[in-house]
């Protein structure tokens, strides 16, 4: 028997989680000196009061939906995937060869290659912490996190020694030819008539993001693959028996994973910046563990996590200069907070919430 | 190279090693109960912090020194209540524990300084000072042992033989003790050191508190001894360095000591040559920064002699009713 229904499970528990965090970082604003509500208002109204707002949210939210993908998808087979960032920067690095390789006459004609390049690079990336996971059995968690510090020097290295723009002194690459930007926000909503913002950094990429949300769930939920990723995910030894193996299934998810993540570096790298950083993804590997766990690993938790989260990035910007006593980093706070109250403090909720079901139950029978 | 180069990088190698050393002891604590602890970075970062403006505000390195250790052990303690009280996944602890530290450190810091997260710089009583040991200065003079030993291994903070005992209590804490006997079985087997009645989260929040010491002792020589008070993320990577040599130490406090000072002196030697000339072929600095890792993943790897961490590590224990 169930022990509750289903909706406190998937909503009510991450909101008393959400609304946790969010008294706890209130608590932080007060000790400041400042005022939480004002606060609170300051950051919902820049992150989508306004069409630039909106613009910046869903942007970030594109970012964290693909990470937050990346990260759900591991999570479905108990897997870890910690690498989200490195995979990222990685796969950026795919996106930025790709736009650079020639002269692309059309976006429509780079965005399908680049999607290529920034996957295979993503996955590629993923692919010997999975092969050690699978077969030498050395702990994704620890190999991932080592693969980030060395994708972090790799980019480095290649900026500064290889792809930088001859003549320039920013380790970056030369802009992308102008065949290969993607339509902006604005060139879309000024195409059917609407007022947007200019300068917003929003994307076609995020209708990309949306595709992939919907082939995830498609993927687990209604093919034989994902069948055998959650079976794995859920026991390892009954997989097993029903003949499901274990380094395949390790290496496919993984490598899912890695492609997802680095996915991301379309909307950062080809979208945003149009040209190659050291840094493309700027923690947003990490934002997608908070993500996926928010969003209870489901492409539709991944979607409304992303963007809260988005809001959340953007809204923080706002607070920082709206009230400079608090520094951007109150982000990370209350980033962490929902780590902490939604993924390794969640039996606190949890627990007493089953047990109060329980006695409901008892009572009405 | 001449001697005096030899012993200029191995002095730096040394100081380099200290802030590892302390906190990869500290995670050998902690994994060998049983508690995977990423979150060491985070430790360190918080430890630094707070050690830096406390001896700001007092004046006192001392106190300062407290400060840090607090700090850090409010954050091993919250991570024990998660993974040990609430048995929640010890990794996504760790990972909230980084943040939270990132973030705190700069709010708060900015809201106490006004100097975009950083603390003001330490002077005199408020950071530990070089120690001197005897005869150093008359020793000078010998050749070969003179410098090595007036150079190399007088004039640290005492932080850096803090560090180096650190290593030999931790061995015997370890494999002389019964409470050593008994962390290092709760990491292996928690159903045997129940069933013979010692409470499994009494040890393993002891771990994690003499965890959360070391790594106070790593972020206070880190803003304290080896720079002069707090910058943002100064870190910078050393909590998962740390980890990268814990397992190269195999979980092991005298392979530990070894290879903090192997990834101290890849430190010192990066910092020292930008890029190195071996046999006409350049060895470019990124590579020797992501050394570390890369000799991690080969040890994992166990093509070079396998690393096997604790077998109940990374698993909440359920007393069986």
């Amino acid at each position: 028997m169930e022990k509750m229904p289903k909706w406190v499970d998937i909503a009510l528990i991450p909101l008393i989680n959400l609304f946790l965090a969010l008294v706890v970082s209130g608590l932080v604003v007060l000790y400041i000196g400042e005022d939480p509500f004002e606060a609170i208002s300051i950051m919902v109204n820049g992150a989508i009061g306004s069409t630039y707002g909106w613009g910046y949210t869903l942007y970030y939210a594109t970012n964290f939906i693909f990470t937050g993908l990346a990260v759900a998808v591991s999570f479905q087979a108990k897997l870890f995937n910690i690498g989200g960032e490195g995979q990222a920067a990685i796969g950026g690095l795919g996106v930025a060869l790709v736009c650079l390789a020639i002269p692309w006459p059309h976006w429509t004609m780079a965005l399908p290659f680049a999607v290529i390049g920034g996957a295979v690079f993503g996955a590629a990336w993923a692919a010997i912490p999975a092969f050690l996971q699978a077969t030498r059995g050395s702990h994704i968690v620890i190999t991932t996190i080592m693969f980030n510090f060395i994708a972090s020097a790799v980019m480095v290295y290649l900026l500064v020694n290889v792809l930088k723009k001859p003549g320039s002194m920013a380790p970056e690459t030369a802009r992308f030819p102008e065949g290969a930007f993607l339509p902006k926000a604005y060139d879309m909503a000024s195409a059917v008539g609407l007022p947007f913002s200019r300068s917003a950094p929003l994307n076609v990429t995020f209708f990309v993001a949306l595709l992939c949300c919907v082939l995830v769930y498609l993927l687990l939920w209604h093919t034989r693959l994902g069948y055998q990723i959650r079976a794995f995910g859920h026991s390892e030894p009954a997989a097993r028996y029903a003949g499901i193996s274990p380094v395949k299934i390790t290496m496919i998810t993984m490598l899912i994973s890695g492609g997802l993540a680095g996915l991301m570096g379309i909307n950062a790298v080809m979208g945003e910046a149009q040209r190659l950083v050291t840094d493309p993804v700027q923690g947003a590997g990490f934002v997608g563990i908070a993500v996926a766990l928010m969003g209870r690993s489901h492409p539709l938790g991944v979607f409304l996590a992303g963007l809260l989260f988005g809001m959340l990035y953007q809204g923080g910007g706002e607070l920082e200069f709206e009230i400079p006593a608090i520094s951007r980093e109150m982000i990370l706070v209350i980033q962490a907070l929902v780590i902490l109250f939604t993924g390794a403090l969640d039996n606190m909720i949890r627990m007493p919430v089953e047990r109060l079901f329980l006695r409901m139950r008892k009572g009405s029978a | 190279m001449d001697l005096m180069t030899i012993v200029q990088i191995l002095d730096s190698a040394l100081r380099l090693a200290t802030p590892l050393l302390f906190a990869c002891l500290a995670g050998l604590f902690s994994e060998r109960s049983g508690i995977f602890d990423i979150g060491l970075e985070g430790k360190i970062l918080a430890s630094a912090f707070l050690s830096a403006s406390v001896a700001a505000f007092s004046g006192s390195v001392w106190i300062g020194l407290l400060g840090g250790i607090a700090g850090s052990v409010f954050l091993a303690l919250l991570h024990g209540v998660a993974s040990i009280t609430f048995r929640g996944n010890q990794l996504i602890s760790g990972v909230a524990i980084n943040f939270l530290a990132s973030g705190f450190t700069v709010v708060i810091g900015e809201n106490w300084f006004g100097l975009g997260g950083r603390t003001p710089q330490l002077e005199g009583a408020a950071r530990f000072q070089e120690i001197t040991l005897p005869f150093a200065d008359a020793l000078r003079g010998v050749p070969v042992l003179g410098p090595i030993y007036s150079d190399l291994i007088s004039g640290h903070s005492i932080l850096v033989y803090v560090g180096l005992l650190a290593v030999l209590g931790t061995w015997w804490l370890l494999f002389r003790t019964r409470f050593g006997l008994r962390l290092r079985a709760v990491g292996e087997n928690p159903e045997s050191v129940d069933t013979a009645g010692v409470s499994v989260i009494r040890l393993r929040y002891s771990a994690v508190l003499i965890c959360g010491c070391l790594c106070g002792l790593a972020g206070t020589y880190l803003a304290t001894g080896l720079a002069a008070g707090f910058v943002k993320e100064m870190s910078a990577g050393r909590g998962f360095i740390a980890l990268a040599a814990l397992i190269f130490a195999k979980w092991r406090p005298g392979y530990a000591l070894m290879a903090c000072l192997l990834f101290g002196l890849l430190e010192a030697i990066g910092n020292r040559y930008q890029n190195i000339d071996i046999g006409g072929f350049q060895v470019p600095v990124q590579f020797m920064q992501a050394l570390p890792y890369i000799l991690t993943v080969v040890i994992l790897a166990g093509f070079v002699g396998k690393a096997i961490p604790p077998r109940a590590g990374g698993e909440p224990y359920v007393k069986e009713r």
